[in-house]
């Protein structure tokens, strides 16, 4: 026999002492871990920069906003999470609701007006997204057009729209329409939806969908279709955005948020990323970079490409209205989830 | 025989209680993920589970899975027995390079499979692309037990019926096929367990089942009870599947009884468009998968091999399938073990414990350990030592298989040799059977390294903060439409997976001669 048990012996010793070695590789102790739902693409860039700059290595975890958020509020005391970094305002709610945010200082917050962040201070804005219909242009006109999110839920749609309900974006805006309009219009609304819409698992996904004509229109975040058109522009030939505006629930502008977690071992290194974020260099990212969301520094212009923030015509909702627990168990409810 | 002179004259037997209390260890935590179901369903209450399991959409899931099985697995099933009749019974010219390429399917992960559709033919979805490209992923499964059965079938009952009078096609159906019977229900059970367990595949195809409600619903509510209950409803059907096959495979009697070996069996003369079957499989399943990762791999230059990231990934990927064979081999060594020495009713139960866990979705088994770990074992919340647990609980079944067989190979009377020559029982287990099982075992043990490699669901659940295997990386891409930059991890994938195909093969082969 070829095999010898000295030979197995060194093989499994081997495999052990690689498992022991990779738990070490896998954990970094020095530097911070970041919760992060945002973009891996565009956090990695923010990390990039404050790790050149300060020298702090920072871990990241992947995942969406809710998951994240959730998972964050089991944790507790115990998270090893840092800073946590969202898409948008519900999952900043959650975990601020359960009183695990360190509150954030005066200098810090001042770098973001109040409009993008919330009162009590204890997270803040760094980022910001707008809902927007992704439409076939073959198909509709300005005639055509829904004027309204409200008439999306009209059974003329029935199986001409799409959206991605088990994702955070779409659930966000849910919530903003469960803020605005109370939840009985919600449940109808979302009752109407169930019938009308075509479930794609991510908004790009959604928006593919529109481009091959699988359906009319989607309603998504703006920044799929930016992103698209600089880059091959292969899901996006045949589509347009259609901004809702006049305060319309479909014209929501979501607050993507970052926060320290009172529970965190290295609270210094911890606000000195936040702050580098929401300063001027790490608004410059969302300028300069691919993700064509809308910077929320005071006075930081956003990507010229991008229609302007203060055009939009958003509805004034204050983020920590936004309920996405209830949102997500109407959701359940409608059978979207 | 020397060997079993010596076990006459004192027979020491090999004491079997370390192996017992080793074996119920790896069984209870066999049964963590079906006693974390029965918890979540008690801990709920029935309001709770009445709200959350009796509602239209469980409805439509069910509906949907119900389907998905109804009209895949009979698909699988005649394509799966044309291809074996075709490939060892056929005069079809270059059997073997066919017989070889129906199990090939096998290297590319099934979301790869779907992945490489969502290029070729982007308009395909739903229903039936999921049915399609299922077929596809998983028709290997099947192709190999009814090719090897066939190959091991006594012709003799088939001259008998010729004799008789019985036209080709009579002969097929009617002594052939029922000798498959085994085989197809195995294949099947096994393809069954496959679709329930998927989600990267049905994510693609946007196709709704309960794996991916429940990944919907845990992203966003973590864990909550209609993640879990969702998950409860899974296991239910699990179990439902499992007693079908059971009830389906009766207990008719298949062994030859005539003596000597049997004759090699003839083969059909065919036309020479049959050949058309296995080509057209062999486009559809290899050569798709080429096409659209050959495409996005020139499309995307050199500017998608970011070695900075696949680098990390392939190590960690890496690691994780080593740490986590070494140690699932390790851990089914005693209940392969007493499958040899001791069976008995202990050891077939405890035997099954080993083997429900494995077929369970990865995703039932991610729920059970995230739950489990933050709310009572935190100090092993989000470790290695949890993931590689989940990887142990997923893939015990690939290992006991192979080591059952090599242990069984070993004569005990070694042990015993080894015992009255004064070494210790476990040393004398260590230094025979354990020296001679040795090959079977590496071969389990890369088994199980093939499936860590290519895992998914429970990889996303569970992973530590900063890793990232092949898989997650892939998945992350593709989730952002970015097929291009996914292209060299899927690539890499195959290339690991190469391995585990011609080792399955070689196993197919090496049972239809034994």
């Amino acid at each position: 026999m070829q095999f010898s048990v000295s030979r197995l012996a060194r093989v499994l010793a081997v495999g052990v002492a690689l498992a022991a070695s990779s738990v070490s590789a896998f954990a970094e102790d020095n530097g911070i871990t970041v919760y992060n739902a945002q973009h891996e693409s565009l956090t990695q860039e923010w990390i990039d920069a404050f790790t050149k700059q300060t020298g702090i290595p920072v871990t990241l975890r992947q995942g969406s906003d809710l998951e994240i958020g959730n998972q964050i509020v089991q944790e507790g005391a115990n998270s090893p999470a840092d800073v946590f970094l969202t898409e948008n305002s519900p999952a900043m709610v959650l975990v601020d609701n359960a009183g695990l945010f360190e509150p954030l200082p005066a200098d810090m917050l001042d770098q973001v007006p109040p409009e993008f962040r919330p009162e009590n201070g204890h997270w803040t804005g760094i980022a910001a997204r707008s809902t927007v219909f992704a439409y076939d242009k073959t198909k509709l006109t300005a005639d055509t057009l829904p004027k309204s999110m409200n008439d999306l839920a009209d059974p003329s749609w029935k199986g001409r729209w799409a959206a991605s309900p088990g994702g955070a974006d779409f659930q966000a805006i849910v919530a903003a329409y469960l803020a605005l309009n109370g939840e009985e219009k919600t449940v109808s609304w979302l009752k109407a939806m169930k019938e009308n819409a075509v479930p794609y698992k991510g908004n790009r996904a959604a928006m593919a969908g529109v481009n091959r004509g699988e359906v009319e229109g989607a309603l998504i975040y703006h920044y799929y279709w930016f992103g698209d058109q600089a880059n091959t522009k292969e899901n996006t030939a045949n589509v347009d955005l259609h901004y809702f505006r006049n305060q319309d629930p479909g014209a929501f502008v979501s607050i993507s948020g970052g926060g320290v977690l009172a529970s965190s071992k290295h609270k210094e290194q911890a606000l000195a990323f936040l702050k580098f974020v929401t300063s001027k260099a790490g608004q410059a990212v969302l300028r300069d970079g691919t993700s064509f969301e809308y910077p929320v520094g005071l006075g930081e212009a956003a990507n010229a490409a991008l229609t302007p923030i203060a055009d939009l015509q958003a509805p004034k909702i204050n983020p920590s209205q936004l309920d996405n627990a209830r949102a997500a168990a109407l959701m359940t409810a409608a059978g979207l989830l | 025989m020397s060997l079993a002179m010596l076990s006459v004259g004192r027979t020491r037997r090999i004491p079997h209680l370390p192996m017992v209390v080793a074996s119920v260890v790896v069984s209870l935590l066999c049964l963590v993920p079906l006693g974390f179901i029965v918890w979540v369903a008690i801990d709920s209450g029935w309001d709770t589970v009445r709200q959350m399991v009796f509602r239209p959409r469980v409805g439509e899931l069910l509906v949907n899975t119900f389907l998905l099985e109804l009209v895949t697995l009979p698909i699988a099933i005649v394509l799966s027995v044309a291809l074996a009749w075709l490939t060892e019974r056929s005069t079809l010219p270059l059997a073997r390079l066919w017989s070889w390429l129906m199990v090939a399917p096998l290297a590319v992960p099934a979301f790869v499979h779907s992945y490489a559709w969502n290029g070729f033919a982007s308009s395909l979805n739903g229903f039936w692309g999921a049915v399609l490209v299922s077929v596809l992923a998983y028709f290997p499964f099947l192709y190999l037990p009814v090719a090897a059965q066939l190959r091991r079938l006594d012709p003799t009952l088939e001259d008998t019926a010729a004799s008789l009078g019985q036209p080709q096609l009579a002969i097929f159906l009617r002594v052939i096929l029922p000798q498959l019977r085994l085989a197809i229900c195995g294949g099947a059970l096994l393809v069954g367990l496959h679709l329930l367990a998927e989600y990267g595949l049905f994510v693609q195809m946007r196709f709704d089942t309960f794996a991916t409600a429940i990944v919907d619903q845990f992203q966003s509510v973590y864990n909550g009870p209609a993640a879990n209950l969702l998950g409860g409803v899974l296991v239910l059907l699990f179990f439902l599947f499992l007693g079908i096959e059971g009830v389906a495979r009766g207990s008719e009697r298949y062994a030859r009884v005539g003596s000597g070996a049997a004759r090699a069996p003839n083969r059909w003369r065919v036309p020479g468009w049959s050949l058309l079957l296995p080509l057209i499989v062999a486009l559809l399943s290899l050569g798709v998968p080429i096409y659209a990762l050959g495409r996005w791999l020139v499309l995307g230059g050199v500017g998608i091999w970011r070695l900075e990231s696949i680098g990390p990934a392939l190590g960690q990927t890496l690691l994780l399938a080593l740490a986590g064979a070494a140690l699932t081999t390790i851990a089914a060594f005693p209940a392969a073990w007493l499958s040899v020495r001791a069976p008995g009713r202990l050891q077939r139960v405890l035997e099954a414990c080993h083997y429900y866990v494995g077929a369970l979705p990865g995703v039932i088994v991610a729920l059970a350990l995230v739950t489990l770990t933050v709310r009572v074992a935190l100090p092993l919340y989000q470790t290695i030592a949890t993931l590689l647990l989940a990887y142990l609980l997923m893939f015990l079944p690939r290992a006991l298989v192979g080591l059952r067989a090599s242990i069984a190979q070993a004569p005990v009377e070694l042990e015993r040799a080894a015992m009255s020559l004064g070494k210790p029982p476990l040393l004398a287990v260590l230094t025979t059977t354990m020296r001679l099982a040795a090959p079977g075992a590496a071969a389990s043990a890369a088994l199980v390294a093939l499936g860590i490699a290519n895992e998914l669901t429970g990889t996303l659940m569970l992973a530590p903060n900063g890793t990232r295997t092949l898989a997650t990386r892939f998945w992350a891409y593709t989730s952002e439409l970015d097929f291009s930059s996914a292209a060299p991890y899927a690539l890499l994938m195959i290339v690991l997976s190469l391995p585990l195909v011609a080792l399955l093969r070689l196993e197919a082969d090496r049972i239809s001669r034994s």
